[in-house]
């Protein structure tokens, strides 16, 4: 914690949980989408339900959406921008279970290029975020670091070919965290990083073998 | 976990290195950010412009997103520009109270805040600088001086107790607010190292055990009049601290006793809005009237 943490952020208000903490779950879908969005169908879970209205917090995820910062004075009026932008999002309430953090959130998303993808988060205090599935694989990331998310094959070696692309690059791994449903079928990794990965790098991950789809999660 | 920061720690270096509490702040804090002092007081300075936004928003009587609160910033400011004579606390403590209504209520209303240390607790720290200020005189650079002090003593809290209302209930989030600005104040009036301490201290003995229960869930009832409440206990704790009275109750254990108070509340009584005002026969009609909205 430094002093900035304790003054500030500047922010829309009224709830860094409710509020800041939303337009950041929306950048980091934006991000993961990897495209910017046509068509979002947003879950609201808990005191997200609940609340959601009177504290913003529907305004703040369609501001997310549109990869809006948090301290944005369009938030309040974030609807407007999306319809001119002709970007459809459309808000339901749902139940995550018992376990599922209050604040939580799950996004379905179709992108201008057709991309699709299932993103679920949850708001944890101090505007600070944790999104914990994508597309029905758990994962466990804040967006405070540079990330990579690839889907591959569990085979051995599948992770140490993208580890090692990294290294090559001089880009060190902050944590990381490998999720896979059965044993040899479809896994999900998600590398945090303390340096930026560049295009050379990403578009070597992608062409690995057992790769099969690689996202980046860069936030400004 | 990270070891836990002392007030009393930070007070003794300023007051062995004859420094006021400012200026061991600064450095101390640019130091460990390692950045220029010049720019750390600058960023301080774009967040009192920022607050200074605020409480313009807050004054042109917008009414928040859940409609529980708005317009009570500006009936103060006309008050005190129709009733001078009847203030029952002065222009300087009226001032404050008009500020931090509107910031609150800016908050409310989705207006741009600096969440000093919470959304839901914004309206203490620029109600105290910016209503003493005017007073003293106080340059931008001064009240810079007092955001950093007002920083510092935040760590502290939080590192030894809690800044959420979730974790500690409102004498973390308003009470922290409170006692951060006493000990600004303490600084822009020229007061002793030892001072800021003792102005901390009491601060957050008065508004130990505050609870945190907002109407429908919502910063709105009764964290924007709490806002004000906090600056008076500031400003209180600050004038106490200035004329040499000290807190019996060592700083850091002040703080220590918040955080074990937080403990002990019910979660009831911290943010869930399953407790106090929130469940009182008003607040659940409201939030009922609220969620029907929602609903429908």
């Amino acid at each position: 914690m430094n002093i900035f943490d304790v003054i500030g952020p500047v922010m829309i208000g009224p709830s860094s949980s409710h509020t800041a903490g939303a337009v950041r779950l929306g950048n980091l879908a934006l991000a993961i989408l990897g495209e910017g969005v046509k068509e979002a169908v947003i879950g609201l879970h808990g005191s997200f339900a609940q609340t959601y209205r009177g504290h913003g917090t529907d305004l703040a995820l369609s501001a997310g959406l549109q990869g809006w910062a948090t301290d944005d004075i369009r938030i309040p009026k974030s609807f407007d921008s999306a319809k001119e932008a002709e970007i459809e999002i459309a808000f339901t309430t749902i139940n995550l279970g018992d376990l599922s953090h209050p604040n939580s959130v799950r996004f379905w998303l179709t992108g201008v290029n057709g991309n699709k993808c299932t993103v679920t988060g949850a708001s944890i205090g101090g505007g600070r975020v944790v999104v914990t599935n994508i597309d029905d694989f758990p994962v466990e990331f804040s967006g405070e670091f540079p990330a990579i998310l690839t889907m591959h094959r569990d085979r051995p070696g599948a992770i140490a070919l993208v580890t090692s692309i990294l290294s090559t690059q001089g880009v060190n791994v902050a944590q990381m965290k490998v999720f896979r449903k059965q044993k040899g079928g479809l896994a999900a990794m998600i590398v945090e990083t303390d340096q930026p990965i560049d295009n050379a790098a990403f578009e070597v991950i992608g062409k690995l073998p057992h790769i099969q789809s690689v996202r980046r999660i860069q936030l400004v | 976990m990270e070891e836990k920061l002392s007030l009393q720690e930070w007070i003794d270096l300023a007051e062995t290195e004859n420094k006021t509490f400012g200026n061991f702040c600064i450095e101390f804090q640019a130091k460990e950010l390692e950045m220029d002092k010049r720019v750390l007081l600058e960023r301080m300075e774009e967040m009192l412009h920022v607050m200074e936004q605020s409480v313009v928003i807050g004054l042109t009587g917008i009414t928040s997103m859940g409609g529980l609160v708005g317009g009570n910033g500006k009936k103060v400011e006309t008050y005190r520009a129709e009733s001078a004579d009847k203030s029952v606390v002065g222009s300087v403590m009226s001032k404050a109270i008009m500020i931090a209504l509107a910031v609150g209520e800016a908050n409310a209303s989705m207006g741009r805040i600096v969440a000093a240390p919470t959304a839901g607790a914004s309206g203490t720290l620029p109600a105290v600088l910016f209503s003493l200020a005017e007073t003293r005189g106080s340059s931008m650079e001064e009240l810079g001086k007092g955001l950093i002090v007002a920083g510092a003593i935040g760590m502290v809290i939080a590192s030894r107790a809690s800044l959420s209302g979730a974790a500690g209930g409102c004498q973390a989030e308003c009470g922290s607010a409170a006692a951060m600005a006493a000990g600004a104040a303490v600084e822009l009036y020229g007061g002793s190292p030892e001072q800021v301490g003792h102005a901390v201290a009491i601060t957050l003995k008065n508004m130990l055990g505050l609870v945190c229960d907002p109407v429908a869930g919502l910063v709105e009832v009764p964290c924007v009049k709490r806002n004000a409440g906090a600056a008076a206990q500031a400003m209180v704790a600050a004038e106490m601290a200035l004329a040499g009275i000290c807190s019996v109750i060592p700083v850091d254990e002040v703080i220590d006793a918040m955080a074990a108070v937080g403990n002990a509340m019910s979660c009831t009584l911290k943010e869930t809005a399953q407790g106090g005002l929130a469940v009182s026969p008003t607040g659940i009609l409201l939030a009922n009237k609220l969620f029907a909205k929602v609903e429908s």
